[in-house]
Formats: structure tokens, C-alpha cells, sequence
């Protein structure tokens, strides 16, 4: 058996053919699901558990201070600590709060990222569920979390949650307009929604070289509105500390507190992972057409690493924004999107599929 | 404390909200009841006296140099000026001249102690209003004054250095190499405050158009120093009714006219600047002399009534002294610039949202313990 | 206008009223009923123009209680001191200046808070610092029962 981390789908047909032979096909599709169900939650944790403290390293080192370097070798563990701690934590029950409601929403928003994860290609080979209609479905899924977010600001019976969970619901909303307008854009640059035909279409440079004026415009609306989603950054009006209170998960403690925080930063590398295999060519190397050499070092490193390097990069410039810049107010916020980024966005579409009829593009 | 009511009924979709006395961004022990309508403010309501702790009548049992003690600890921040407006109180009662090197020791720290504020005033409202990074760099520069304090006068911001008559030791021989330092430190930093900060679009729409008072109603209401200069109310005692060394210098008066959030912003950057060039005017020029004059062990103001006002980073601190020739006063009155700042907040904040009533409240960098005293 | 002319132009707009030179400013001592003409005439001659209320003073002299006003003009720079006294210790009032000077308002809410002075007309007359458990800290005659500075 030939397995080669640069080809994954050997290593994946090795397993299917192997369950296949020992049991009935019905119970290896089961296995076969099991299987990537924990892979994928392995990987929810353990990313979870990664930009948490690369979090707070990033953010201390532009405070010019240290972070965290005590539990563990450069403090590695101080996620980990966290979370022990998080666990011992008194779960307060809220007298009136709608407890069925109470307890569901944050698996709403758990169960949402979950399933954007499952669609994401990490590797050749490495894809859960290749959808022909792949990109419609991670804007359909991710848009499933503004109802854990209302349902947990309104079952919390507190009129500040209320007034956190409006305001992000409102906000949430209106963003996924332009992320949606942004990737279209890019569907039409690609002429298909399959995640792995848009990756396959970069093999010969990235959707952002190759698409050059538009889709650095819809690069950058992306990122703002992609942003302004997940409620991090420059547009976190919502759960600011220093506004009224900790918006819609100010009666939340302990475990399901832990749920709601691990759910925005996976939400955060869920937006970096699609921007970049969108248009930054998710696992495929940095090609050019024509330079042999140069295919041949880039094609040195797995394209896992490659995906992976890439969804960090832009998980480093959305923590960047955060740190820099202040606060956004609510209807700020809103003027954007909606006078802003939404006729850019139209625009910008139209310039696209002007190139692309017109073949302007390389 | 009085019950929370206000004082007209609730009208229709009103709703009340308390802003209460811990809350990350009213700066210390406030309390603002605050009425809305859906993200208008219509109406703010502070609370206050959490932490009075009756200095002036504290005052009236002791001597004039243990009050100056206590005095340090209404203003924190501007700690060494409140010092020093008891001391020239008392000086001038008394009719006692101090030296020139006890002047110019003087401004040279109370312009480091504005500077100080001004810093910390700056890493604040960046924080207030979501910018977390500034407040790390301003207290980072904040703490090579607080060093320089430290070597010179014992204690960071709690200084009580000066004494009726003089200071209470001589500086520090370092004193004027690293403030020099300081100096030429402070001015590569400074730009990258506005870097960071002024020049924000982000920060502009926030804090631009917010809170407006003009020159009469500043007036009117008393309002002095960053608050009253950037409404166009020129009140800086230091060029008016100049004390200490502050005839021997030259500086400009920073004065806006648009009196909005914004303005009351910069006018405390570019204190920094001018507090910086008044130092270098006076560092290396400190004349030889006595630290301290001859005074009595008891002092004994002449029967009477005295006023001092000195400008703090806030305002302008006023000293009012009744004496009846014993040891204690009569009565000791602080007319502290907070507590007249923090007055017209219903009108400057009427009409603007929830958010906005943060950075206004942030712009007029109240310090709680002054208004309680 | 240096104190001598500020004493004479007051002695003419405050009649009925005794103006001395003091140590440093020049006081004048009203009857309370003539407060508030006085300062409005303070306030709005062409010659003093004090549009600054710089600070209001509660002083309990022993035998009665009085306000001290610190009034400045930002057009002139010179500032005066006008004084009044209350002899009636059990309920003392006095007219508000809340109209003249919006600054008044918290100052003699602070001044009722701290010696009991009542101000009539004042828009909100409650206590400030403290609330109605505490007697009025400020006066002479206040019982204080845990007397942390002994004399």
C-alpha cells in the first residue's frame, strides 16, 4: 500500500475497501461515519484549544507583554487549564428562564459550526462531504448559528442579554448578505460551487492573483464581513466588556459559557478556512504557471500544512484587527453593511462576470 | 445614599437602566441612572458619594501639613499639584517667599504629573471605547514617570512632597538626567499615540459631534480645564494667575472651539506636548538654594480667609481656607474641577445612544475620589 | 479693575450691604434677602460682568451658618467674594442661585448635604454624598461618635 501524505485518498480508500471486506456495506458506512463524526470533533478541540492560547500570545505580544508562559512549556497548557477550570464552575440555574431553550442554544451554535467543518476540504483526499453545491452549503450552515444566538439571549429572561442578542442577530444577519454577495463572486470566477473544482481551478495560481481587481475587493469585504459575523474584532458591540454587560451569554456559566467562547473562535477559523480555500486556493500549493522549479519546492510541503498555514495566516489578520482598532457602535455597524459593503459587493459582481465574459483574467 | 427615583415618571417604551457603581468604564465608584428610550439616553441621573470620605472635615481637626497629606488623595492623578495648592495656600498666608529652586522643582513636577494623567486619561478611553492595545503603550510610558516619582519624592502617585515652605528633601541626583531622558523618549512615542488612536476613522466617528457645550454654557457651568478649553473657555490658571515658576516659561494654551468629545481628546494631547516643552524650558536651569525654608514647627495662619487655585490635569483646584489663628482651620473647602465637570453630563449626553454615553463620560476624565472627597 | 475700584463699584450695587477689603479679594457681606439682587447685579453690570461661579462655601461660624460665593469675570479676571449669614440654626434657607449659575447646582446640594442649608427655588434639592441617616457632618455641633482624629 502506497500512502503519501501528499495524496490522501489512498490512506482513505485503504479504509473503505478494508471495512467493506469485513462487514455488511450498510455497517461500514455507519463505522465510516462514526469515524469522521470523532475525527472532526478531535479537530474542533484541538483547534479550539490552539486559538484560544494563540489568542492570547498574539494579542500580548502586540500589547508588548508576554502572555501566558507558565502552565506548560510557553504556556501551551493554559487553554487546557482553563477548561478544567471552566468545568468545576457552579452552573447558576436562572429562576424563569425557559430552561429547555436555556440549555439548547448552545449546541444550536455548536452543531452549526460542525457542520460547516464537515464540507471543508483540509487535504487531497481529505474532504468529509464533497457537495456539488458545496460553497451554498457553508453559507446556509453558518447562518444556522444567529439562532442559538437569539434563542440564548432571549431564554436568559434578562433585558440586557435581550438587548446583546438583538443587536447580534441583527448584526449577524445583515453581514451574511456580503459574505454571501463575496463568495458568489468568486463562483462566478470559478464557474462552479464544488469546493474541490474551485480548488483544482487554482492550481495554476490563486483565485486572488488570477481574478486580480475584483477578487481583492471581494477578498477584503470577505474578510470585514466575515468578521463582523462571527461578532470578533472591530464589530464585538455585542459582548463588549466595557459597554453594559457580556451580551447574550452574560447568565451562561461554566461548561455551556465554554461552548458559546469555543464556538466563536472555531466560527473565526471556519470564515479563514473558507476565505482560504476560496480564494487563497485552499490546499494547493503556490504555483506558477510556466516556473518548473519553483511548482516543484512548493509541491515539497504536504498540502495539509498548506491549507492549515493558510487558514492561520488569516486567523492572524482577523486577531490583528481586533487588537488595533476600537469599537464599532451598533448603528455604525449597520450603516456599513448596508449603504457600504452592499453596493460594493453589487458592483463588484458585475465587474466579475464582465471579466469573466470578456476572459480578462489569467 | 438617596433612593434611585427620578425625579419625573416613566413615560411610555422608558425604560431605566443603572450603570452602577463597579462597571468597567465609568472610572472609579459612579453611578449613573440612566433612562432610555430603545439606544437614546434621555436622561442621566449620576450618583455619587461612594467614596467620600470627608476630607474637609477631617481637615478641621488637623495641622496644615498633615492636610496635605490628605489632599493627595482627592485627585490622585494630579497628585503633587493638589500638594501644591495647599502649600502656596499657606505660603501666601503666611506671607513666606520660597526660593527659586523650590519653583522650579515644582512645575517641572506638576508638568510631569500632567503628563502622567494625560497618559493614563489616554490608555483609558482607548480601552472604554474597544481599543485594548492603548491602554498597555500608555501605561508603559506612563511608568518611566512613575520611576522618575518614585527616585525623587518616595511614592509613585501618591507623592506628598511638597511641605509649607518648601519640599520635604532635596532631589534625587538623578532627577534631571532622567527626566531629560524621559523627554527625548516621550517625544518619538507620542505620534504613535496619534498613529494608533487619533487618526482612527473608526475612533473620529466615535467620539466626533458627541457631547457638545459651547463657551457661554461652559462658562455657565463652571466647566474648566481640558473640558472648558476645548469648548473655547480660555481658564488656565497657569497663564491667568500664574504661581510658582510658571511667569519664567512660555507655552501655548490649548484652546478648540467645537467643545465636542473629540476636542476635549485633543486638547489633552497637546497639553502633552506643551507640559514637555515647559520642562525643557526649566530642567537644565534649576538654580541653587535652600529645599525648604525656616518654618515653624506649628504653623498658625493669621485669622482670616485664603483662596489658592492651582490647574490640575483636570481643572482648576481651588484652596479656600478659614482660620482663626489656632493650628487648625476653621474650615478647609476644595472646589475640586471633577465634581463641577461632572454636572452637566444630563445635557451633554441627552439625546445621544448608550454607546456614546461612555465616551463622553470617558472625555471629561473624571476621577471619582475628587468629586467625593 | 484692581480691588479698590471693585469695592467701590460694589459698594454702589450692593446697598445695604457691608464690603471690606479683604485678605486677599473684596468681600461683601449681604442680608439674605438681598442675595440673589445682588448677584444678579454682580452678574450683569457692564463694569464686573461675573459670569463664572467659581465655588460655593458652606461655613458654620459658630454661632450661624453662611455661604461663601467665589464669583469670577472671565472678561475682566478679577474675582470677589460674596458672603451671607443665617442665624436661624434650625432651619436655615437661603435663595437658590441656580438661575443665575447652572454651576450652583451641585455645589448647594452639597452645601444642604453637608450643613443643612436649605436653598429655595433650587430644581432638585436632595442630599449628595450621603444619605438621610446622617446628621449634617459639617456643623460644629455634630456628634461624632467614632472619632477617628482625636484631638
Amino acid at each position: 500500500m502506497e500512502f503519501s501524505i501528499y495524496d490522501l485518498t489512498s490512506f482513505t480508500q485503504w479504509i473503505d475497501s478494508s471495512l467493506r471486506a469485513s462487514i455488511s456495506p450498510g455497517w461500514a458506512v455507519a463505522i465510516e461515519m462514526i469515524i469522521i463524526g470523532l475525527a472532526i470533533l478531535i479537530f474542533f478541540a484541538l483547534v479550539g484549544l490552539f486559538l484560544v492560547y494563540a489568542e492570547r500570545k498574539v494579542c500580548a505580544l502586540m500589547q508588548n507583554r508576554l502572555g501566558p508562559n507558565r502552565v506548560g512549556p510557553a504556556g501551551m497548557f493554559q487553554t487546557v487549564a482553563d477548561l478544567v477550570k471552566l468545568l468545576f464552575v457552579e452552573l447558576v440555574p436562572i429562576k424563569n428562564a425557559d430552561k429547555k431553550l436555556f440549555n439548547l442554544a448552545p449546541f444550536i451554535v455548536i452543531i452549526a459550526s460542525i457542520m460547516a467543518i464537515g464540507a471543508l476540504p483540509f487535504a487531497k483526499g481529505l474532504h468529509a462531504i464533497d457537495l456539488n453545491i458545496g460553497v451554498f452549503y457553508l453559507m446556509a450552515v453558518s447562518s444556522m448559528g444567529v439562532i442559538g444566538v437569539l434563542l440564548a439571549g432571549w431564554s436568559s429572561n434578562n433585558k440586557y442579554s435581550l438587548i446583546g442578542a438583538m443587536r447580534s442577530g441583527a448584526q449577524i444577519v445583515s453581514y451574511e448578505l456580503s459574505v454571501g454577495l463575496a463568495l458568489v463572486t468568486m463562483v462566478v470566477l470559478a464557474g462552479t460551487m464544488q469546493l474541490s473544482e474551485i480548488i483544482e481551478a487554482q492550481r495554476w495560481g490563486w483565485f486572488i492573483f488570477t481574478g486580480h481587481i475584483p477578487a481583492v475587493i471581494a477578498f477584503v469585504i470577505y474578510i470585514v464581513a466575515g468578521t463582523a459575523e462571527t461578532n470578533r474584532g472591530p464589530f464585538d458591540l455585542a459582548e463588549a466588556e466595557s459597554e453594559l454587560t457580556a451580551g447574550y451569554h452574560t447568565e451562561y456559566s461554566g461548561i455551556k459559557f465554554a461552548l458559546f467562547f469555543l464556538a466563536e473562535y472555531i466560527n473565526m477559523f471556519i470564515v479563514a478556512a473558507i476565505a482560504a480555500t476560496v480564494f487563497l486556493g485552499g490546499w494547493m500549493p503556490l504555483h506558477v504557471y510556466g516556473w518548473d522549479g519553483f511548482n516543484k519546492v512548493m509541491d515539497l510541503i504536504p498540502p495539509f500544512f498548506w491549507f492549515l498555514g493558510k487558514s492561520f495566516g488569516v486567523v492572524f489578520i482577523m486577531m490583528w484587527l481586533k487588537w488595533t482598532f476600537p469599537r464599532l457602535r451598533i448603528d455604525q455597524l449597520l450603516t456599513l453593511e448596508w449603504k457600504f459593503l452592499l453596493p460594493i459587493n453589487i458592483f463588484n459582481l458585475l465587474l466579475m462576470a464582465l471579466l469573466v465574459l470578456i476572459g480578462w483574467h489569467w | 445614599m438617596e433612593e434611585a427615583v427620578l425625579n419625573v415618571p416613566l413615560e411610555k417604551e422608558e425604560y431605566i437602566i443603572n450603570m452602577g457603581p463597579q462597571h468597567p468604564s465609568t472610572h472609579g465608584v459612579l453611578r449613573l441612572v440612566v433612562s432610555l428610550r430603545g439606544e437614546m439616553v434621555l436622561n442621566v441621573e449620576p450618583h455619587i458619594g461612594y467614596v467620600h470620605r470627608g476630607i474637609e472635615k477631617m481637615c478641621e481637626s488637623l495641622t496644615y501639613s498633615q492636610i496635605i497629606h490628605l489632599t493627595d488623595r482627592m485627585d490622585y492623578l494630579s497628585a503633587h499639584i493638589n500638594n501644591e495648592a495647599v502649600c502656596l495656600a499657606v505660603e501666601k498666608a503666611l506671607g513666606i517667599e520660597v526660593s527659586d529652586r523650590v519653583k522650579y522643582i515644582r512645575t517641572i513636577l506638576s508638568e510631569l504629573t500632567r503628563i502622567q494623567s494625560h497618559q493614563l486619561f489616554w490608555a483609558t478611553y482607548g480601552m472604554d471605547l474597544g481599543g485594548l492595545t492603548c491602554f498597555f503603550y500608555g501605561l508603559r510610558d506612563r511608568e518611566l514617570v512613575m520611576d522618575i516619582f518614585e527616585e525623587t519624592c518616595g511614592g509613585r502617585m501618591i507623592v506628598s512632597y511638597n511641605c509649607p515652605g518648601g519640599l520635604m528633601n532635596d532631589i534625587h541626583p538623578n532627577f534631571q538626567k532622567r527626566t531629560k531622558d524621559f523627554i527625548k523618549y516621550f517625544r518619538k512615542t507620542l505620534p504613535e499615540y496619534d498613529r494608533l488612536l487619533t487618526g482612527n476613522v473608526i475612533f473620529q466617528e466615535r467620539v466626533k459631534g458627541l457631547g457638545t457645550i459651547n463657551r457661554d454654557d461652559a462658562i455657565a457651568w463652571g466647566l474648566t480645564g481640558p473640558v472648558g478649553r476645548a469648548s473655547g473657555f480660555s481658564c488656565d490658571i497657569r497663564k491667568h494667575n500664574p504661581y510658582s515658576a510658571y511667569n519664567k516659561v512660555t507655552f501655548k494654551e490649548i484652546l478648540y472651539d467645537e467643545g465636542d468629545s473629540f476636542h476635549r481628546y485633543k486638547v489633552r494631547m497637546d497639553e502633552m506636548w506643551e507640559s514637555m516643552n515647559i520642562i525643557e524650558q526649566l530642567i537644565d536651569n534649576i538654580p541653587e538654594g535652600p529645599y525648604a525654608e525656616k518654618m515653624k514647627p506649628v504653623i498658625k495662619l493669621p485669622e482670616g480667609e485664603y483662596w489658592q487655585s492651582v490647574e490640575t490635569a483636570r481643572g482648576e483646584l481651588g484652596v479656600f481656607i478659614v482660620s482663626d489663628g489656632n493650628k487648625n482651620p476653621v474650615r478647609v473647602k476644595f472646589r475640586s474641577p471633577n465634581f463641577v465637570n461632572l454636572a452637566p453630563l444630563n445635557i451633554l449626553a441627552k439625546g445621544f445612544k448608550i454607546a456614546d454615553l461612555v465616551a463622553i463620560n470617558g472625555s471629561l476624565d473624571l476621577v471619582i475620589p475628587d468629586i467625593d472627597r | 479693575m484692581d480691588n479698590i475700584q471693585l469695592a467701590a463699584t460694589a459698594a454702589v450695587l450692593a446697598p445695604g450691604s457691608e464690603t471690606v477689603q479683604g485678605k486677599q479679594f473684596v468681600e461683601i457681606t449681604v442680608a439674605p434677602e438681598f442675595l440673589v439682587s445682588t448677584a444678579t447685579a454682580l452678574k450683569q453690570n457692564h463694569e464686573t460682568r461675573f459670569d463664572m461661579l467659581v465655588c460655593v462655601t458652606g461655613v458654620d461660624w459658630g454661632k450661624e451658618l453662611g455661604t461663601v460665593y467665589h464669583l469670577r469675570s472671565t472678561v475682566f479676571n478679577h474675582m470677589i467674594i460674596l458672603k451671607t449669614k443665617v442665624s436661624d440654626r434650625e432651619n436655615p434657607e437661603l435663595d437658590s442661585l441656580c438661575s443665575l449659575w447652572p454651576a450652583a447646582d451641585f455645589h448647594e446640594r452639597e452645601v444642604y448635604d453637608l450643613l443643612g442649608m436649605k436653598f429655595r427655588g433650587h430644581p432638585d434639592l436632595r442630599r449628595l454624598f450621603l444619605d438621610s441617616t446622617w446628621g449634617y457632618p459639617l456643623r460644629k455641633d455634630y456628634k461624632d461618635d467614632i472619632n477617628i482624629l482625636a484631638k
